[in-house]
């Protein structure tokens, strides 16, 4: 490292940016970074993590206008210069700092159907499941989603529409779609055909460049554009 | 704002224009060959059953599917919402078939 002082911005609103030096250290994450801010110049900031280890989900910022998970992404392969600006993601209405209110996000997995569509009981054995069948690999490629947003962050046809569900619960649609046990067939392809759905997905591809876990919601999207449209052909919607 | 019957609407109509596009820019290419007059246009045109039908689909064609494609980008730059969306695209829909209906109309059967 050629500097021992990081200059840190963070946006504290859409029209106050708060600058930061943070002293360099060896191994640094942004997490790391806005954590230094939070502990030793500013005790007021208000950001948000829990695991630091890239599985909850929690801390995903605007790293110099790029969505990331803070925690697992190293200050040294974001810092331009030594200067890094940090904000709250894109597309949710921000409660303070960089704490986003995440409700719309979760709303949209609700009305995406991505909820569980069961049809057995407790009672009933337990379904064998085909780990090599074309709709569980579908299945798997989406299951590691941590719900972090960034995708949703990363998304512009959210930014210009934002009733669209976006891509994660849309993924999250896809995923269970292809679940052996999961009966929900008819109501995730209505959920996902209605004003705010798949169609509206331009593939442009952000969610796929930018997901953490390296996941490909732009394609889990053409699957249910595909998928709606065959139901549609057949007379179903 | 994009549901699945707009969707479809719009692809079904790309498909449709994606070979008339081809023909109207062959047939554009020889029929300026040795010159171009409005003779010569009226003298293929007119009477045929063919080319109306052929630029009567495209013109359809043209209407749902800039309409449908204009709607989204209102609403996504200009933030335009239904019911006013709804009816912006009705009503660029219907401008757009009404001119080039005449259009048609008038270079083969009138």
């Amino acid at each position: 490292m050629t500097n021992d002082v990081l200059k840190v911005t963070i946006e504290r609103s859409s029209d106050v940016q708060d600058v930061f030096e943070v002293p360099a250290f060896e191994s640094q994450t942004v997490l790391d970074v806005v954590s230094w801010v939070q502990q030793n110049a500013d005790p007021t900031l208000s950001y948000r993590f829990a695991c630091r280890v890239g599985m909850c989900g929690s801390c995903a910022m605007m790293v110099n206008g790029v969505p990331r998970w803070t925690c697992r992404t190293h200050i040294n392969k974001v810092l331009d210069g030594n200067e890094v600006t940090i904000g709250p993601l894109r597309n949710l209405p921000v409660i303070k700092d960089l704490a986003v209110d995440m409700d719309p996000f979760f709303d949209k997995w609700v009305s995406a159907e991505g909820v569980h569509h069961g049809a057995l009981t407790r009672d009933d054995p337990i379904a064998p499941i085909d780990e090599d069948s074309a709709p569980r690999v579908g299945a798997n490629a989406g299951i590691e989603c941590i719900n972090c947003s960034v995708c949703y962050a990363a998304c512009d046809t959210v930014t210009g529409n934002p009733d669209f569900l976006g891509p994660a619960a849309l993924q999250r649609a896809w995923t269970l779609l292809n679940d052996a046990k999961d009966e929900g067939r008819a109501a995730i392809l209505d959920a996902v055909s209605d004003s705010g759905g798949c169609h509206n997905c331009h593939s442009m591809g952000s969610c796929t460049a930018y997901c953490p876990n390296d996941l490909d919601p732009m394609s889990a999207i053409a699957g249910l554009k595909r998928e709606t449209a065959k139901s549609f052909f057949k007379g179903d919607r | 704002m994009l549901n699945l019957r707009l969707y479809i609407l719009q692809r079904i109509t790309a498909l449709l224009m994606a070979p008339l596009v081809l023909g109207h820019l062959a047939v554009m290419i020889y029929a300026i060959q040795g010159g171009l007059s409005a003779a010569e246009i009226l003298g293929r045109t007119q009477g045929s059953a063919v080319w109306f039908l052929f630029y009567g689909t495209f013109v359809t064609a043209v209407a749902i599917h800039g309409a449908i494609g204009l709607r989204a980008i209102v609403h996504e730059w200009g933030g335009l919402k239904r019911p006013a969306l709804d009816l912006f695209m009705w009503v660029v829909g219907l401008a757009l078939l009404s001119l080039g209906a005449r259009a048609v109309w008038a270079v083969t059967f009138a």
